[in-house]
């Protein structure tokens, strides 16, 4: 598996839980409501992979999608 | 404390305040998902409580069928008559009500607060510590969300007694007895008036000034309604919801050194940890009121009834948490519904972490070792938000 890893927070389902910031800082970033948000434009550099994937699983609304190109 | 016949059918006939359910309410909990993701009881004229994960998601997320006006299960059910937006909001008005609070509760926002409320875990400390042990909840985390939320709103942080009588009589007294409810509503909204007074002659930098300047989508300020709404629903809902979050987590770390000692060893541990008392020991079950006639989990679901959304009854899902029922505190895995699902997410959740992470790193710090006293009682709290009201810790290891 060497394709590479793009997030996006969905902002119809984002309810501002936050878990993802605080679970990948260098990924997510937060509006002034606490909406979350990709940095830039979502790519995943390789070292941070696993910290994508964490913090998709623990957003309880399902909100992150991690797209493998 | 309970007036209610005691259940002996908790399928057909659940009561939330049964002293059974106070106790100890994950056994009954695993016996209701058991039978059906969605159960009644005649009691609360008529209530409905889903037992899984799913159910709970999928009526937090359907506000066509479901309202929030009405967000707490009574025995008695009068025209509500207080609204506190956003939380007793439905769309479109909730949206627009609940902007006007989040920036003040971000993570970055409560960051700020953060250096008093170590100061005021310290304060409440030193008052116990040479004492060898001390009632963890009436003396420590009790006081702790009180506190910080008054130094928000920029009220006095000494008239914390008289907000946590309020809330009492609100949450607990109040399900069952509506005139303590609606004079302590009264006395609250009082209490605020007269806030919202001296800031019209002398402006200030806090919560409540930032409501007061606050302008809706026509660009004309609050109403006082609105506003003292707002100011209930944030005392009411910042202070017995965390104080009973820190207290069972203090209470499950006395009663399991080997958490205790790895939190030390492992300070990393602290956010897994954190989330992971949240989803264990869930403190708040909202409510919402049927309007209009639907199905949850093949149930059908008719108007007229409330519903006890029990986001920690949906936390105890082994569908979505493996071993459910085993406080892990690395789980990696951990999408738990604590401050609930949808746009009624807690708006105080960022708070409420800081606080409650704050409040166990203090406490560690200063107690590393501490156990339950095997001859006091640990007494929970009635009603839809639960924690530990007695919590007789001794400090140090058993000798």
């Amino acid at each position: 598996m060497s394709g590479k890893l793009k997030i996006h927070v969905d902002q119809d389902k984002c309810q501002g839980h936050a878990r993802c910031k605080s679970l990948a800082p260098e990924l997510f970033e937060l509006d002034k409501f606490g909406n979350a948000h990709e940095i830039g434009d979502g790519s995943v550099p390789k070292e941070l992979e696993d910290k994508a994937w964490l913090a998709q699983a623990n957003c309880p609304e399902i909100a992150i999608e991690v797209i493998e190109e | 404390m309970s007036n209610h016949a005691p259940v002996t059918d908790w399928v057909h006939d659940f009561d939330h305040t049964d002293p059974r359910w106070t106790e100890n309410p994950f056994p009954i909990w695993d016996e209701l998902r058991a039978e059906s993701p969605v159960v009644h009881t005649e009691r609360f004229l008529g209530c409905y409580l889903p037992t899984t994960f799913e159910a709970v998601k999928q009526i937090s997320y359907d506000t066509e069928h479901f309202s929030s006006r009405r967000v707490v299960v009574r025995t008695v059910r009068p025209e509500p008559p207080y609204p506190s937006p956003p939380i007793t909001s439905d769309p479109p008005e909730h949206k627009p009500a609940k902007q006007l609070l989040l920036p003040s509760f971000t993570p970055d926002a409560v960051k700020k607060l953060e250096p008093r409320v170590r100061a005021i875990c310290n304060e409440l400390i030193d008052e116990f510590i040479a004492e060898g042990g001390c009632d963890a909840a009436a003396r420590y985390s009790k006081h702790i969300p009180v506190r910080a939320i008054a130094h928000m709103l920029g009220i006095p942080e000494q008239d914390s007694e008289l907000f946590i009588k309020w809330i009492h009589e609100i949450l607990e007294l109040g399900i069952k007895d509506d005139s303590v409810l609606m004079r302590a509503v009264q006395e609250m909204s009082g209490y605020f008036a007269k806030q919202i007074e001296l800031r019209k002659q002398h402006p200030t930098d806090d919560l409540i000034s930032t409501l007061m300047n606050a302008r809706d989508k026509n660009g004309q300020p609050l109403s006082d309604p609105h506003v003292l709404g707002s100011l209930r629903l944030l005392l009411i809902a910042g202070i017995d919801t965390t104080w009973s979050a820190i207290g069972a987590s203090l209470w499950h770390l006395a009663k399991t050194p080997e958490d205790r000692s790895r939190l030390i060893a492992e300070p990393a541990l602290m956010p897994t940890a954190i989330e992971e008392f949240l989803r264990a020991y869930s403190p708040v079950t909202m409510a919402r009121e049927v309007i209009k006639e639907t199905a949850i989990g093949g149930c059908p679901v008719k108007p007229g009834n409330m519903v006890l959304l029990s986001f920690p009854a949906a936390n105890r899902d082994p569908k979505v948490f493996p071993d459910a029922d085993k406080v892990v505190i690395d789980r990696q895995q951990n999408p738990h519904a604590a401050f609930g699902l949808g746009i009624h997410r807690c708006v105080g959740s960022n708070l409420a972490r800081m606080e409650m992470t704050v409040a166990i790193e203090e406490w560690l710090k200063r107690i590393p070792d501490f156990r339950l006293d095997p001859a006091g009682k640990v007494a929970w709290s009635e009603g839809t938000v639960r924690g530990p009201r007695q919590l007789p810790i001794l400090f140090g290891t058993a000798g």
